[in-house]
């Protein structure tokens, strides 16, 4: 969990700067990928919801960084580790869980995500953290950013390995 | 600093070993890959040693593959490799499947930075003041200078050990040798105990009594079985891929077909489940998504199992259900115990708190015969529940009575087995006492003179837990005072100072032998460093028996050795001391521990099992141990061998499926025996707790912690999950205690107290708990009765304590989560 903040804190004061290498990039990740002077991976920032558009509770999916990844973001309606927007509730995860890729499903009476392969539970308002389960690794949580002008949140980066991938970008 | 988002490949050259998982008893085969760091394998499936794809998202279920199952490691040489420990999907057991614990082994094996860090690397000593490293010459010298002081005057019996008996990590067929021999033919001790009970004793006393060893069937037994019986057990948490590979797919129909094959001409359904348990465990919240018409949770009261097997056993009877030629045969005891056992339904049901329909239902599926007459394969599956349960060894006789009488073992699909903790590794000389000693009690009380625990950690895991830790560091503390006070003492006058403070002031010397500084660090005076898989060649066996090698692919930390070289070490160092002294008798106890590896071990005692001149050697791999060579296990890989192994094919080792099957009975007459088991009520400590503390506490394993956290306490995943030790009570329970989620609590009672971090949760009945055993910041052994049955079989899982809040868990909730760890809440 310290971990997880003082990312967050990282993203604060550096969000601009995180998105203007991909923005060069675009179109063009593989070139990317060697390039020398990185130590992040050069993921294209995507915006994924409007704020003001999105229902409490109620799980909205997309893809990040590419099509092959689904996610899932929902607004908790009370802030939460890694949450963006007015409130500080808005969180999402990949989907894929981290046990053996199976999609693991949004319960919203227990806001947890769930694996119906081998009953992993992911606390979908504790950045992921496994309840109980056979994955060694929390759900990838999808760093946020909230634009406050436009109300757009934007997808930048994912803190955890992907299932299926040896890194996050192809 | 962020979680990790990509990992290194192994390359196509990569060496590969097999594994076989450290911890729980099923024992999952895995695949070590080791190359040197600066070495990477490519996306493209050709490039990596994985042969996968990952030039674009692998499908579901196609890898288990993650961070935490990558480290890098440090070679002898200083060379630096990366290391990547996977599932092997080829494995029978396993089938691919990683467990959280197993998943992680290679983010435990030690880097000098990484989760391991705080492994002991090097002998350590307590001056009396501050721990210090030293040498192995040093600390041979002082180990076994003082055991030799305590010989000389008083004999073997004030030479105590803790000792782990068993497979897996911290244990191995090579470590249980090289132990038991210094122990037994070589200091002659009876003062032993085992890691995880007081005295040096069976957990199956009675079943083997019977004529039937515990781990009579193999895994594949659960997937054709009509119905599973499970007591006492969790196995998604405790036995995750058996539970998951082999029970799951009966449950859900997937091994109908399998069924008709084997049996022609018998019915064949997916199968059916009976839990017996007070607690709603994670493994019924699953089999409630799974098959939830097809399984039966009985939350029999704490303690009444006996009765409810005895309720079931007349009522088989009664019905018919029983298999009276198999019963005239092969058994003995039946009328008798018939007679003993008769207990009605109501009367069962008034002790077992379930209602009769319920105990009908579940008579019906396990026992009542199929449609054409075939009678029902039932698979009985039973752990801690009932082996720490009201009196071990009445509840095992009347389980298996029950099982006799249907005639559930020895018939594919059916088996009345312990489910297993850790996995197996026995080979020993026979036990050097001629009686059950109480280990712990004498310690308390005052004898012994040394202790050594040896890769396991009493003071987190024993009963009366609080009493015993107050005495040794009690005693502990007189001999480091006693040292405090050796100023610039040469090593023969530190040896005299311990010598004279546990020989004449009650002093107790404590060696800890183990990976990590455990608790026991607290009041130990000496620190030896051990080996585990992959640091050593070391076999174990699972729960159906199956033998694997893991192979040797790294150095230990420092200069940390196998146990079974430690305890070579300590019996050449003693041979050489009497030797000097010419004492012949004496020098000749300590012979045979020219071991260079542990594969001399492994030759010396598991292969010598009745061989002739080897002396008499109580073996898991029995009298036909010898055929099993390292090499012929290498190239088993992680199928192995199912243990006895029956012939050597070629280069193949064949084992033995299922025990049994010929109706033979380990008894001198061959025939298995029924024990009467009359219902005896709970012993008066623990009932006279009940009378007077409001709460049940029952306790466990939780699925990711593995025993005492030894590893896990380093590692942020399980840390950040269970910073503390947690109790799960009933919500309106808490609520009365003005307790909120993540509150510190205080669990006390006549026999301690001890802390706990609240986690409610609407499945705990009220007046129930569940407290993780084993913890090292909450210990439920603190508040556990020092009652034992006939012999010295603790019953750990039953005590009532009160419940007080301490203090506010507000941290605890912002780290942890507190929701249901039931997968349906």
């Amino acid at each position: 969990m310290t971990s997880k903040l003082s990312r967050r804190q990282f993203l604060k004061v550096s969000g601009g700067l995180v998105a203007a290498p991909a923005a060069l990039a675009a179109g063009t990740a593989q070139a990317a990928t060697g390039e020398v002077g990185r130590t992040t991976l050069p993921y294209k920032p995507k915006a994924v919801a409007k704020a003001s558009q999105l229902k409490d509770n109620a799980p909205v999916t997309f893809t990040f960084p590419d099509e092959a990844s689904p996610c899932a973001l929902v607004k908790m309606s009370r802030p939460v580790p890694g949450g963006v927007g007015p409130n500080g509730d808005i969180v999402a995860y990949s989907t894929l869980c981290t046990h053996m890729g199976c999609p693991v499903s949004y319960d919203a009476g227990t806001r947890t995500f769930r694996c119906g392969c081998h009953y992993s539970v992911f606390d979908a308002e504790l950045a992921g953290q496994m309840v109980c389960g056979q994955a060694t690794e929390n759900l990838p949580q999808i760093t946020l950013r909230y634009d406050e002008k436009s109300g757009a949140v934007t997808a930048v980066a994912v803190d955890g390995l992907i299932y299926g991938r040896q890194s996050n970008v192809l | 600093m962020s979680r990790k988002d990509r990992v290194a490949l192994p390359p196509v050259r990569a060496q590969r070993s097999s594994m076989t998982c450290h911890f729980c008893i099923v024992g999952c085969g895995y695949h070590v890959y080791k190359w040197p760091e600066n070495d990477e394998g490519g996306r493209a499936p050709n490039q990596n040693a994985l042969g996968l794809d990952f030039r674009k998202q692998l499908p579901p279920l196609a890898a288990t593959m993650t961070a935490a199952m990558t480290n890098v490691v440090t070679d002898s040489d200083g060379k630096r490799y990366n290391i990547m420990v996977v599932p092997d999907k080829a494995c029978v057991v396993n089938q691919g499947l990683s467990s959280t614990r197993g998943g992680k082994m290679a983010s435990y094996m030690y880097a000098p930075e990484g989760l391991g860090k705080e492994r002991l690397a090097r002998p350590r000593l307590y001056t009396g003041d501050q721990w210090i490293d030293t040498t192995w010459d040093k600390a041979l010298a002082i180990y076994c200078g003082v055991a030799k002081k305590v010989l000389d005057k008083e004999g073997p019996n004030g030479l105590a050990f803790n000792c782990f008996d068993h497979g897996g990590a911290g244990g191995g067929f090579e470590n249980t040798w090289g132990t038991g021999k210094l122990m037994f033919t070589a200091l002659k001790t009876p003062l032993v105990r085992i890691h995880n009970r007081p005295a040096y004793n069976s957990e199956c006393h009675a079943t083997r009594d019977m004529g039937i060893g515990e781990l009579n069937n193999a895994y594949e037994d659960a997937e054709v079985a009509d119905c599973i019986v499970s007591i006492g057990a969790n196995s998604y948490e405790t036995q995750t891929n058996y539970f998951l590979a082999h029970w799951l797919p009966n449950l859900q129909g997937a091994t109908v077909e399998k069924k008709k094959k084997w049996f022609p001409g018998e019915a064949a359904e997916a199968g059916r489940i009976v839990f017996i348990d007070p607690r709603r465990t994670p493994t019924v919240s699953i089999c409630e998504t799974v098959a939830k018409d097809r399984m039966l949770h009985l939350e029999i009261e704490p303690g009444s199992d006996i009765a409810l097997f005895n309720g079931l056993f007349t009522h088989v009877i009664e019905q018919g259900w029983i298999d009276k030629d198999f019963i005239a045969k092969h058994t003995a005891g039946f009328e008798e115990t018939a007679k003993a056992n008769r207990l009605s339904f109501e009367e069962t049901s008034r002790i077992t708190g379930v209602p009769v329909a319920k105990l009908r239902q579940a008579a019906e599926w396990a026992y009542k015969p199929k449609a054409g007459g075939k009678a029902k394969r039932t698979m009985h599956g039973y752990e801690k529940g009932i082996i720490w349960g009201n009196d071990n060894y009445l509840i095992q006789s009347a389980l298996v009575d029950l099982v006799l009488a249907t005639r559930n073992v020895g018939r594919r699909g059916t088996g009345v087995v312990r489910m297993g903790g850790h996995q197996e590794g026995y080979t020993r000389p026979p036990y050097a006492g001629d009686k059950l000693i109480f280990v712990d009690q004498e310690i308390i009380q005052g004898r012994g003179r040394t202790l050594t625990m040896w890769g396991c950690n009493s003071f987190q895991t024993t009963l009366n837990a609080e009493e015993y830790r107050q005495v040794v560091l009690r005693r502990s503390n007189i001999v480091k005072e006693a040292m405090t006070k050796a100023r610039g003492a040469t090593i023969e006058q530190i040896i005299d100072t311990i010598a004279d403070a546990v020989l004449n002031k009650g002093g107790l010397f404590v060696t800890l032998i183990d990976l990590y500084p455990t608790m026991v660090m607290d009041a130990a005076h000496l620190a030896l460093p051990a080996a585990h898989p992959g640091e050593m060649n070391l076999t174990s066996m699972n729960g159906e028996r199956r033998m694997r090698l893991s192979e040797k692919f790294m150095e230990p930390p420092g200069v940390a050795k196998p146990d079974c070289i430690i305890a070579a070490d300590i019996a050449n160092t003693l041979k050489a001391m009497y030797a000097k002294e010419g004492k012949a008798d004496m020098a000749k106890r300590f012979e045979g521990f020219e071991w260079r590896t542990e594969e001399d071990a492994f030759n010396d005692g598991f292969r010598r099992a009745g061989q002739p001149g080897a002396g008499p050697i109580d073996s898991q791999g029995g009298d036909t141990g010898h055929l099993a060579t390292y090499a012929l296990l290498r190239k088993a890989g992680n199928n192995g061998v199912q243990l006895p192994v029956k012939e050597v094919k070629g280069d193949k080792l064949v084992g033995t499926e299922m025990l049994y099957t010929d109706n033979k009975f380990s008894t001198k007459d061959g025939k298995a025996k029924f024990l009467p088991s009359t219902w005896p009520g709970l012993p008066k400590p623990v009932a006279d707790q009940k009378a007077k503390y409001k709460f049940f506490v029952n306790n466990g394993r939780v699925n990711e912690v593995w025993q005492t956290g030894y590893h896990n306490r380093y590692d942020p995943h399980v840390r950040e999950r269970y910073p503390m030790t947690i109790i799960e009570l009933n919500p309106d329970d808490a609520r009365a205690l003005a307790v909120e989620p993540g509150d510190i609590v205080e669990v006390y009672n006549d026999f301690g107290s001890s802390y706990a971090m609240a986690y409610p949760d609407a499945s705990i009945k009220k007046g129930h708990t569940f407290m993780q055993f084993g913890g090292y910041n909450g210990i439920v052994g603190d508040a556990v009765t020092s009652w034992t049955d006939r012999n010295i079989i603790p019953y750990y899982k039953g005590t009532w304590a009160d419940i007080r809040k301490i203090g506010g868990g507000g941290h605890y909730r912002k780290i942890a989560s507190f929701k249901s760890r039931r997968y349906q809440t």
